[in-house]
């Protein structure tokens, strides 16, 4: 039994317009269906032109984060019977430019993740034959929470800090910093902490805790972003007392 | 080297600030702004209230939740207009304004809380 | 037809011969109008304004205690008036939200470990409660001990 509901999605064509349009789509949907089942019955039966990213429909590649009906969501992680009767509203992710369409450009997170250093930081590396660095469960319960994102971005598309100042560094990259920080295998801390530590890096951040709301994978990035501040206030202050270095 | 600014002593303060005005300003509140003037319990007598301020440990108390409170106030303050009314172009007078404010108070309690003679 | 000025506003297409223009759509001075979320953390931002408020409410407190006797009364009296019991009213359910978001928030900032084990987090938030009526208590039994 297939219920219909309208799509009202956000269109952005270049070549014939310069800002966000509207289009309506009517499509037939089963109870399982997600939004981006929506979206593909559109491309492949009423509307080819349309445009929009995805991969592993199962909310662990990150690519089909969107904005649903004003909020971030992961177009294969919603449900449109929760919409019913509807109409959806779906737009590309916020505070990311559009390229087309739902496309967003994510060159300015790509550019901030490589300044964190997410990968281990060593500053000898044990040779192979050592074998592999043991790591308890504890010491893995330590960082595993913040090696679950995905990198779909929803977080940024909450956070109004970002919105408005998109030189601040954000919930992702920060939680990946975290990340690596708190795993003990890692040595870089000192390092990430140069980046962290700038104006628009953790101190961009008021708390407003919508990152951690939106983040489909329960990374808590605002915990992170908080426990950070705590460590990174305190270095600080030991670096007015030795400027030297420890 | 961590990029010498202002910010991480700014936020200690602020966080102990939001902590100590958390703990300590509902109840005074809900005595000296409601309580009392409503006739819920019966005030303090003035004596009372002098021995109390007057002992050195509530000064250290008082001035404490002063200059933390009025330092959560600026800061908190200082990011909301950053944020909220986006007023960017303006963004160095206005941490002025709010730090300079709250030490301006600070200092003020701590004369009204060690030298009240000075201010008669 | 393609314009071949990208920077101006009046052309009608966004399209150039190599790069197609990207659209960014500015945030407005209202987003924290726009979801609930959002207007709830701008109130606790400006829960800030009432502790400011009672630093000085309090402070003319201490300088009407330093004066004397008729000075405290007449603290009493201006505290009993209409207006200054709404905004402390106002101004005391704003700090009751500021304390409870500070320390509903705690524990996703402070994680603390005992030994290699991690306190659970709704430990910490009780812990902080806890602190707050203790505090309150002693404050309160101090101010009404003797009369």
């Amino acid at each position: 039994m297939a219920d219909r509901i309208r799509l009202r999605v956000g269109r952005y064509r270049p070549e014939m317009e310069s800002e966000l349009v509207y289009q309506e789509y009517e499509v037939s949907f089963d109870k399982e269906w997600v939004v981006l089942d929506g979206l593909n019955y559109i491309k492949d039966r009423i509307d080819g032109t349309l445009s929009y990213r995805w991969s592993c429909r199962m909310g662990v590649c990150g690519s089909c984060g969107m904005t649903v009906n004003g909020e971030p969501k992961l177009t294969c992680a919603t449900f449109l019977s929760d919409y019913a009767p509807g109409p959806v509203t779906v737009t590309p992710l916020r505070n990311f430019p559009v390229i087309r369409d739902l496309v967003v450009d994510l060159g300015d997170f790509m550019r901030k993740l490589v300044r964190v250093k997410p990968w281990i930081v060593r500053e000898v590396e044990r040779p192979l034959a050592d074998g592999e660095y043991l790591q308890t469960p504890d010491e893995l319960d330590e960082y595993k929470q913040f090696s679950m994102c995905i990198n779909c971005m929803l977080c940024y598309a909450a956070c109004p800090i970002y919105g408005l100042d998109p030189k601040f560094i954000g919930p992702a990259a920060i939680a990946l910093a975290q990340r690596y920080n708190l795993d003990n295998r890692d040595e870089g801390a000192e390092e990430r902490m140069e980046v962290l530590s700038e104006h628009e890096g953790i101190w961009g951040c008021t708390f407003v805790g919508e990152c951690t709301k939106v983040c489909p994978k329960h990374v808590d990035p605002a915990g992170a972003i908080q426990r950070y501040k705590l460590d990174a206030a305190l270095a600080s202050i030991k670096s007015y007392f030795m400027p030297r270095g420890v | 080297m961590i990029k010498r600014h202002p910010e991480p002593l700014l936020w200690m303060l602020f966080s102990a600030g939001g902590v100590v005005s958390a703990l300590l300003l509902p109840i005074l509140v809900l005595l000296f702004g409601l309580a009392f003037p409503l006739g819920w319990i019966a005030p303090p007598s003035h004596d009372h209230l002098r021995a109390v301020v007057g002992h050195p440990l509530s000064r250290l108390v008082v001035f404490g939740l002063v200059v933390l409170s009025l330092f959560h106030w600026a800061h908190r303050f200082r990011h909301t207009l950053y944020d909220g009314l986006q007023i960017k172009h303006l963004n160095e007078l206005v941490a002025i304004l709010c730090y300079g404010s709250a030490l301006a108070v600070s200092a003020v309690a701590a004369v009204l809380l060690w030298w009240p003679d000075a201010i008669r | 037809m393609l314009p071949t000025d990208i920077g101006s506003h009046a052309t009608p297409h966004a399209y150039t011969a190599y790069h197609p223009r990207w659209l960014r759509q500015p945030v407005s001075t209202y987003w924290w109008v726009q979801k609930r979320s959002y207007f709830a953390f701008i109130l606790r931002e400006l829960s800030c304004l009432f502790v400011a408020w009672f630093v000085v409410y309090l402070l003319t407190l201490v300088r009407a205690i330093n004066e004397g006797e008729a000075a405290y009364q007449s603290f009493l009296t201006f505290s009993a008036r209409t207006s200054v019991l709404l905004l402390n009213l106002v101004g005391f359910l704003f700090i009751v939200y500021h304390a409870v978001t500070f320390f509903d928030a705690a524990p996703q900032a402070l994680v603390v470990h005992v030994g290699r084990k991690r306190l659970p987090s709704g430990l910490v938030g009780a812990a902080h409660y806890l602190g707050w009526m203790v505090v309150s208590t002693v404050v309160a039994w101090v101010l009404l001990g003797a009369r």
